[in-house]
Parts: C-alpha cells; sequence; structure tokens
C-alpha cells in the first residue's frame, strides 16, 4: 500500500500574502510584504539573518497572527481555516521543535496522525499504513524503536520530517531543516526534500542559509531583506552579484555552479592590512 | 541515498510495548487492592483480614468493636483516600502535560497554597467549621491561584514552563505564610484549621465527598479529553499548533482539570503534598510518555501512594497516628531531591 502516491492535484496548493504585516510585541519584523509562492514547486526562502524570513514562514503556516494584511492558501483566507483543517493541508517543521523525554522514533511520528483523529477515534490501519510510509521514505524504519533524544543530529532531523510526512498534508514548511548538520546529513535533507517534491508532488516552502544550495534544490527563490521583498523568482534569473551584495553587504561574483550549472556564489577574497 | 547504521536496528517492540502497558496496569489495581485492604485492617487497632471481610459483607456481628472500627471509621478513611490520591494523582498528570514541566504539580503551582489560604481565610472571616462548607473556598482560592500563577508565566504570548514552576513555588510560598499569619491572628481559626491543613485522611465521614464528587468527576472528564492534545503538546507550542491543536484552549481545559482534582482533594483531605509530584513520576517510568495510558496509571498509582503512606502513618508511632500529609512530605522531599538531580542532568 502507497499511502502517499502523488495526489491528484485537486488543489493548487499556492501560498500568498497580502499586505502582510507580522510583529513580535512592538517589534514590526515584517512590513507590509505581499508575496505569491507558486504551488507545486520547492521555493526557499532566503536572507540574511533577522530579516524576518523565519517570521514570514511562521505566519505563512499561522503561528503568528498578521498585524495587518492576510495570508490565504489557494484565495482562502488561512485565519479563518479550522485548526485541524489547515493542518491536514500543511504541515511544518519547527527550527527547534522539543523532543520529548525517552519518546521513541515511531510514537514521535504517529504524532503526525493528530490532525486525522478524532477524540476516541481507534488507531486505524490507514493511521498505521502513512506511518510506516513516512519512515520509509526518510529512512528511519530501522530507527523506530530508538529514543529519539539518542540519534545523531542528522537521524533526528529525519525523523522529524517523517513526522510532518506522517501528517499527509500536500504543503511542507521547513524551517532552516539543515542548520545544525554537517554537509553530508546536510545533503540527505535536502535530497529527501527533493524526492519529496519530484516522486510525492508535495508543494515545498523552507527556509535556507547556503545560497547555493538554495540555488540547487529551489524552483523558486525569495529574497527578504530587513522585513521586505528584496527579490522573487527562479534562482537563475534572481540571484546575481548585485543582489547579494545589496541584501547581504557582501562583494561577490557569481559563476555557474560547475556541477548543476545554477547560481553559485563567490565572495570576493577581501584585503587583510 | 539516506545511510542507516546498521547496529542502530532493533527488532520491533511496538505491540510487545502495548501487552506490557496492560499487564502492568493491572499489576497496579492488584496493587492498589492490597493497599485498601491493608488500609482496612492496620491501624491503632489491627483487625484481621477475616473480620474486615465479615464486616464488609456484613456478616459481622455489629457489637464487635473490630466491625466497628472497620464500617465506621477504616471503610470512610480507605474511600476517602482511593479519591483523593486518584484525583491528585490526575492532577499531577495534566499539570506536567500541560506545562511541560516535569516538577508541575497541584503543590508547585501554587494550587493547593491558594486553596488552603481562601479556606483559613473563610474558617477565620465565616467561622466555618465543618471540611463539607471548605469545599467551594478550595475551588476558588485554587483557581484564583492557577490563574494568578499562568498570569505570572506568559511571556509574550507563550507560556514559559521554567517560569510557571518558579512563579507558581513564590505563589505557594507568600500564600503559605499568609495562611500562617492569619493562624497566628486568630486562636481560634489554628485550632480548626491546624489539623486540616496537615492533610489528613482521618476523622471524616464519607458525606464530606458528596459536594466535590461533581468537581472531580467534571475534572476527570475534562482531563480525559485533553491527553491526546497533550502528546502533541509535548512537542513544544509552535509543532503542536502546526499539527492542528488549538493550543491556548487545551491548555485552559487543563487548567481547569487541575484546579477542579486539586481543588476537591484539597477540600476533603487538606493540602497534601507530593503525590501530585511524584505518581505521574513513578507512572512514566513504567509505562512511558503517552498521557492516554499516563493518565489511569496515575489514577491508579496515586491512591496506592496515597494509602501506602496513610497506613505508615498509623504505624509508625503507633498506638498515636502520624497525618498523612506530614507522611508525604516526609518521603516526598527526598524524591522531589532525586526528581530535580535527574531533570537537570
Amino acid at each position: 500500500m502507497n499511502l502517499l502516491a502523488p495526489k491528484a492535484t485537486e488543489h493548487a496548493n499556492q501560498l500568498a500574502a497580502h499586505g502582510l504585516r507580522l510583529r513580535y510585541g512592538d517589534r514590526l519584523i515584517v512590513d507590509g510584504l505581499d508575496l505569491a509562492l507558486p504551488g507545486g514547486a520547492v521555493t526557499a526562502l532566503v536572507g540574511p539573518n533577522a530579516c524576518g524570513k523565519s517570521t514570514l514562514l511562521r505566519g505563512l503556516a499561522r503561528l503568528l497572527d498578521p498585524a495587518a494584511g492576510t495570508v490565504t492558501l489557494d484565495g482562502a483566507d488561512l485565519n479563518r481555516m479550522p485548526a485541524r483543517a489547515l493542518a491536514r493541508r500543511l504541515g511544518l517543521l519547527p527550527q527547534q521543535p522539543v523532543t520529548p523525554e525517552a519518546i521513541t522514533v515511531e510514537a514521535l511520528v504517529r504524532l503526525g496522525r493528530y490532525p486525522h483523529q478524532r477524540l476516541l477515534s481507534p488507531w486505524s490501519a490507514a493511521d498505521q499504513a502513512a506511518v510506516e510510509a513516512a519512515l520509509d521514505r526518510t529512512g528511519t524504519a530501522e530507527l523506530r524503536d530508538q529514543p529519539v533524544d539518542q540519534l545523531s543530529g542528522g537521524q533526528r532531523q529525519r525523523a522529524w520530517i517523517a513526522l510532518t510526512l506522517a501528517q499527509d498534508t500536500e504543503l511542507l514548511l521547513l524551517d532552516e531543516p539543515t542548520t545544525f548538520l554537517d554537509l553530508r546529513h546536510q545533503l540527505d535533507v535536502l535530497d529527501l526534500v527533493a524526492r519529496l517534491h519530484r516522486e510525492l508532488g508535495r508543494t515545498v516552502v523552507m527556509v535556507l542559509h547556503d545560497l547555493g544550495q538554495a540555488a540547487r534544490y529551489a524552483d523558486h527563490l525569495v529574497v527578504l531583506h530587513a522585513g521586505q521583498l528584496a527579490a522573487a523568482g527562479p534562482p537563475a534569473e534572481v540571484l546575481d552579484a548585485a543582489l547579494v551584495e545589496r541584501v547581504f553587504e557582501v562583494p561577490c561574483r557569481v559563476i555557474p555552479d560547475p556541477e548543476t550549472g545554477t547560481p553559485l556564489v563567490i565572495p570576493r577574497a577581501r584585503v587583510h592590512s | 541515498m539516506l545511510r542507516i547504521d546498521p547496529a542502530a536496528s532493533t527488532a520491533p517492540a511496538q505491540r510487545p510495548l502495548a501487552a506490557r502497558q496492560t499487564l502492568l496496569l493491572c499489576l497496579g489495581l492488584c496493587v492498589l487492592l492490597l493497599c485498601l485492604a491493608l488500609s482496612l485492617a492496620l491501624g491503632s487497632r489491627s483487625v484481621p483480614l477475616s473480620t474486615v471481610f465479615d464486616a464488609l459483607s456484613g456478616a459481622g456481628r455489629h457489637a464487635d468493636p473490630d466491625v466497628q472500627v472497620v464500617t465506621g471509621l477504616r471503610v470512610p478513611r480507605t474511600v476517602l483516600g482511593l479519591v483523593v490520591g486518584a484525583a491528585l494523582g490526575a492532577a499531577g498528570a495534566i499539570a506536567q502535560g500541560a506545562t511541560r514541566n516535569p516538577l508541575a504539580s497541584p503543590t508547585t503551582l501554587g494550587v493547593n497554597a491558594g486553596a488552603s489560604f481562601a479556606v483559613v481565610t473563610a474558617i477565620y472571616v465565616l467561622r466555618l467549621t465543618r471540611p463539607v462548607e471548605y469545599v467551594w473556598f478550595a475551588v476558588a482560592g485554587a483557581a484564583l491561584a492557577a490563574c494568578a500563577a499562568h498570569a505570572m508565566a506568559r511571556r509574550s504570548g507563550d507560556l514559559d514552563p521554567t517560569r510557571l514552576a518558579l512563579g507558581g513555588t513564590v505563589l505557594a510560598t507568600v500564600l503559605t505564610s499568609w495562611t500562617s499569619a492569619l493562624m497566628l491572628a486568630s486562636r481560634r481559626t489554628l485550632d480548626e484549621a491546624r489539623f486540616w491543613l496537615v492533610g489528613s485522611l482521618d476523622g471524616r465521614g464519607l458525606e464530606v465527598l458528596t459536594p466535590v464528587l461533581p468537581l472531580l468527576l467534571l475534572g476527570l472528564v475534562l482531563a480525559i479529553a485533553v491527553t491526546p492534545a497533550l502528546n502533541a503538546l509535548a512537542l513544544g507550542d509552535e509543532a503542536a499548533q502546526a499539527l492542528g491543536v488549538p493550543v491556548a484552549r487545551i491548555r485552559a481545559t487543563a487548567g481547569l482539570a487541575v484546579v477542579l482534582l486539586a481543588a476537591g482533594a484539597v477540600a476533603v483531605a487538606g493540602p497534601i503534598a507530593f503525590v501530585g509530584l511524584a505518581a505521574p513520576h513513578l507512572c512514566r517510568q513504567l509505562l512511558g510518555n503517552d498521557h492516554r495510558v499516563l493518565l489511569p496509571g496515575c489514577l491508579i498509582g496515586g491512591p496506592i501512594l496515597l494509602l501506602a503512606a496513610d497506613v505508615l502513618g498509623r504505624l509508625v508511632i503507633r498506638p498515636a497516628e502520624l497525618e498523612v500529609g506530614i507522611v508525604t512530605a516526609f518521603l516526598g522531599a527526598p524524591l522531589l531531591a532525586v526528581l530535580a538531580r535527574r531533570t537537570t542532568r
């Protein structure tokens, strides 16, 4: 049984922000953003530290209520959707989720079925099938009885991705899924994301730090700068030396990646005096 | 390709785990039955178990002093221990789950102290004399204390578990000192409240249960209703929200359940420390983290701890008795120290 088969495109899965303002207390983080993220694509949110990319992701997942403006999913206002209904369409992996003490990988992944269950409804065959498929997809099936807090960083991240996968949503939002991982595990996670997109048709929105990786793995790049949209579009069209210099304040050259041909940012050598 | 460390793979243990939990719950029930029997039989006047059974079945002679002790004193005391222990155990499990803080309990959140202060104030002002009259004051005090602790723990909209425990402890200290001040100011209040305040199952008839039973049942229903959400809440507020958990509503419901359960228990037996803290910890060691199993476990484990402490209190300085609140505090303090060490490690 393959429950996580590619889905018929009944939804366009297009997230959009309209005049979106997000604030923490008195601090305005995102100021008047208009943005449409293509459905059925992998979008990378990039920008310097504190530019508001994680905040924007939280706003797009309704973890943060807009101070002004709206977020829509296929035209419907996110803030008017019931929590469970939204959780069946959109899954989010927070940057630093809390791992409950001594929880096993399978028990963690089973929690992903929460929005599909009702009080007193028993654990169904469909629930178990979704969990098995998520474990298989992420290569964590062999780790199912291990406590999550004893896994390596890369294994733990895959277990958490399995949880969001068991949630069985067409949209996946990932907040810095590669931070704290070494290069091999970063690539493992990104390859996994690419396969989820290619083979299962998932729409992915992720916050990334590495511009080269973002250009390699994303179909659509959103560059934020100080809470404003600096640029958006296919990486090859958007990412150039002028943009990087303006947004990151780093003089650089942008050359084609020798492996993939996608843009690769090379910072210029600094003169040390 | 994703690679998996071959040494990391183990045999699936999902089914045996569920079987193990069922077995442990049954075992717990047996231990609870044993505690109930001991509570009926042991005390300053020990009664043989055969006489206990005779008394319970109505076969014993009513003139027999042993039978009178069992039916008149021990049965109410044991039933109260069962109910109060279950309420405290459940309150502790829900409090720890809702706050994600392993040191949360009706005592550390200030709920017990709030109920105590309200009751002692009522005794002072309104000249109450019977535990039946304490109930609503205990509920009001517990609810106010819970709201105050909650208000102190909010930071930019999110609940900070550490601040909640700290705020609750500060609140408990302040309320306890106010309670002491009231008792020192009024001799009559001191006399009326001191045995209740220590925490005791002795000298109360079953009729004290009547007004609290609806509260306890409502608290239990709410507690059962939030258990699946508490499992998701263990992943952090953000991850839980992303799974469709209405975090604020679940936490308010859980808080109400804790207040009702703890206030009911306090109204009956006075503030009894550590059962609400210890029962969830012991159950978690044995049964794991799933609140749907943990809650029934605590409904069994709480009364086991309370009844065992009560029986112990009757035996250590026979023929006199130690109040159960003193015994639990005595046994619970070292336990808290061990738990605090383990959580910080």
